[in-house]
């Protein structure tokens, strides 16, 4: 097929991604003018919103920012907020939050690798052939998001928009009863999850590398970190997850209405590539042993591989939350941790003035927020950095360089490689619904 | 606070059982998080897209159709000029409309947007280039077109949703329960959220959810909208535990800011 020589494609509202997101990539006598991936959300101001709200309400509000990453979101929530007020979460509390981001990245990843990324690699529009194509497998894919689900309804109440998880712990604590009910649910999950992996090995992506920074929680722990650690880079740089903003460093490029980030180099990578990459060592042994089957190492600059990470990472987490539930089936819990808060009209916690941050591993990448809150635990100011934000300038990258590799491969298979190279980022769109930062004024 | 909303009538022009309608989803300002609670059916999803011809649903398929619709989801609230044009648009298009969800039912919490003067919150988060980014007062979707059939709630509950969707497939007038959170509440043997010491808004608030939040130790937000007409023992809630006025208006504000004055 001969080089295309003009160009001008417009992607209105990229499918199968959450949110809206435009392409616009413009090609002049085999130049390329423009490659632009645009965010055009709905803007919903919700650190303007969260103003004059109590601290104790963040959680509720801020998972509320998106549907997928709700759990992701509450999360990160509820560490700022403790951070701001000085709270020390139990240790029981932080290993059932563990558990519950083993179940996010689970039900994400699990959606992402077969409903929303397998169909561009087995060439249809979306999962509704496949129904008719791959029946066994799309059954056994949303017999594993339900049990996920199921999981996440024992736990925090629901997958979308969690109930029992707070500032300052659990209004709800799973029963004994419920703690082998989602020990049930995973072990039944082991022979799906085998026949879809198998699937995912044979997924071939588009073989494109760009160098770029690829940043990530990092800790001096054995574990591979997704809740707590420090900021890290692949170009050596750490930070405390205070720091944040030295990580995230938004700027305005005036080819664009987006607020772009980047640390050392051009552009930073977010997600389970990037995790992959500067975490691999901590993987569970059986992740690493899939990785090492895919012949899948770090550090890998392909952006599409960020689709295999993602199936590595399946396996991590459902080793890992299998593990945490029977260490606590062994330790039982401790009940007379439940608290009932509301908004905190009974002082079940201690409040002071402060400024927290939560960072999180989130399925598509590193997440911040931050709340400063006056002496009575209403916001003043809040701040919320978003992994897909994180990324649109490292897709812009990309696209700047697999657009000319793909030039002579006509406009429809352009089209659908563009679409697919930002699929592969798993953006959250909605998410992203700020782009612009906060100044905090005191 | 009051959110009287008419009593829901059968629509006009309902398809028949036996054709095979046209579906689609669209979404506005909004999480996306009640799409996805399609995609959390399971296996009963296929049945369910055994029985409708799913044409546009951006979140999940690529597919796309040029056509009239004969159900239509909306999902989201309305908060922007091209977001009010798009959805006139589609009702234009649409032989029954379903508002899917919270921030399409009452605003959500979207509308919290509206407690704020708008340029001071548009500026507040995007700085002096706030201009770039339209942005109007938070609208429900009736507030901006007819709507056939609600489908309350912050997400949206799963049995619900088979019940709307089995009476609109059918042409059946579907009525949202207007008894409040707390009848729920009662059948599932919680322990007041007053008597532990918190305000909840379940006195106020829709049933229809299962009193979900409450059933896992958390208040009712009032996510689902405001009872008709709240009972004379929700009043008595208010004075028996010597609530402030401005406390509960504060907490329904979450999600029914948009509806605020509406009768």
């Amino acid at each position: 097929m001969a080089t295309v020589k003009d160009l001008d494609l417009k992607v209105e509202y990229v499918t199968r991604v959450e949110g809206h997101g435009n392409i616009v990539a413009n090609v002049k006598n085999g130049k390329i003018e423009k490659c632009e991936f645009h965010v055009v959300e709905t803007p919903r101001l919700f650190e303007g919103m969260l103003r004059g709200r109590s601290i104790f309400e963040a959680q509720h509000i801020t998972s509320r920012i998106c549907g997928i990453c709700s759990c992701g979101h509450s999360l990160a929530s509820v560490k700022a907020a403790e951070d701001a007020l000085g709270v020390t979460p139990t240790e029981q509390t932080v290993k059932l939050r563990k558990l519950l981001l083993d179940y996010e990245f689970l039900d994400s990843h699990i959606l992402h690798v077969y409903l929303l990324a397998a169909p561009d690699v087995l060439g249809v529009p979306s999962f509704i052939p496949l129904i008719a194509s791959h029946n066994k497998t799309v059954r056994q894919v949303l017999r594993l998001k339900k049990a996920v689900n199921d999981c996440c309804d024992i736990l925090v109440g629901r997958h979308i928009h969690p109930i029992t998880m707070i500032a300052g712990g659990w209004t709800k604590l799973p029963s004994k009863k419920e703690i082998d009910a989602q020990i049930k649910l995973l072990e039944g999950m082991a022979e799906d999850l085998g026949e879809v992996l198998k699937l995912a090995k044979t997924l071939k992506f588009p073989d494109f590398h760009r160098k770029t920074e690829y940043v990530a929680l990092v800790s001096d722990d054995a574990e591979y970190p997704l809740l707590n650690g420090d900021i890290g880079s692949t170009e050596g740089k750490r930070v405390s997850y205070k720091d944040y903003k030295k990580s995230t460093n938004e700027f305005v490029d005036p080819r664009s209405s987006a607020k772009f980030s980047k640390w050392s180099g051009d552009s930073v990578f977010v997600g389970a590539l990037a995790r992959f990459n500067l975490n691999a060592h901590k993987l569970h042994p059986k992740a690493k042993a899939l990785a090492k089957e895919l012949g899948f190492k770090p550090v890998c600059d392909n952006p599409f591989m960020n689709t295999v990470a993602q199936v590595v990472e399946i396996v991590h987490c459902y080793y890992h939350a299998l593990e945490i539930l029977k260490d606590l089936k062994k330790t039982g819990l401790d009940y007379s941790q439940q608290l009932t808060v509301g908004v905190n009209e009974k002082g079940a916690v201690p409040v002071r003035a402060g400024d927290g941050v939560g960072s999180v591993e989130v399925p598509r990448g590193i997440l911040h927020h931050n709340y400063v809150t006056d002496k009575n635990g209403m916001i003043k100011q809040a701040n919320c950095i978003i992994p897909t934000n994180q990324n649109v300038n490292n897709i812009e990258h990309d696209f700047a360089k697999f657009l000319p590799e793909i030039l002579n491969e006509g406009k429809d298979k352009i089209r659908l490689k563009l679409e697919m190279l930002v699929r592969a980022y798993d953006p959250c769109i909605s998410c992203s619904a700020h782009y612009l930062d906060v100044t905090f004024v005191e | 606070m009051k959110t009287a909303k008419k009593p829901v009538k059968t629509p006009a022009k309902a398809p028949k059982a036996a054709a095979k309608p046209k579906v689609a989803f669209f979404d506005f300002a909004s999480c996306e998080g009640c799409q996805l609670q399609i995609t959390n059916l399971g296996e009963l999803l296929l049945d369910v897209l055994g029985a409708i011809d799913v044409v546009e649903f951006r979140e999940a398929i690529s597919e796309k159709w040029d056509g009239d619709y004969d159900v239509v989801f909306i999902e989201g609230s309305i908060g922007d000029h091209h977001a009010e044009e798009r959805l006139k648009k589609i009702r234009a298009r649409a032989k029954v409309l379903i508002a899917y969800g919270a921030c399409a039912c009452t605003g959500g919490v979207n509308g919290m947007k509206n407690s704020f003067e708008l340029d001071e919150i548009r500026q507040s988060v995007y700085g002096k280039d706030y201009k770039l980014f339209d942005s109007t007062a938070t609208k429900a979707v009736d507030q901006v077109v007819k709507v056939d059939y609600y489908i309350n709630g912050c997400p949206v509950y799963a049995p619900e949703i088979l019940e709307v969707v089995k009476h609109a497939l059918r042409g059946l007038p579907y009525t949202v329960p207007d008894n409040p959170v707390c009848a729920e509440c009662k059948l599932n043997e919680n322990v007041c959220m007053y008597e532990r010491g918190v305000a909840c808004l379940g006195p106020w608030t829709k049933a229809g959810c299962n009193s979900w939040c409450v059933n896992n130790g958390n208040i009712c937000y009032g996510c689902r909208g405001e009872v008709k007409n709240p009972a004379k023992n929700a009043n008595d809630v208010i004075s028996k535990y010597n609530l402030k006025p401005e406390l509960i208006k504060g907490k329904f504000d979450m999600y029914n800011k948009c509806k605020e004055g509406v009768k």
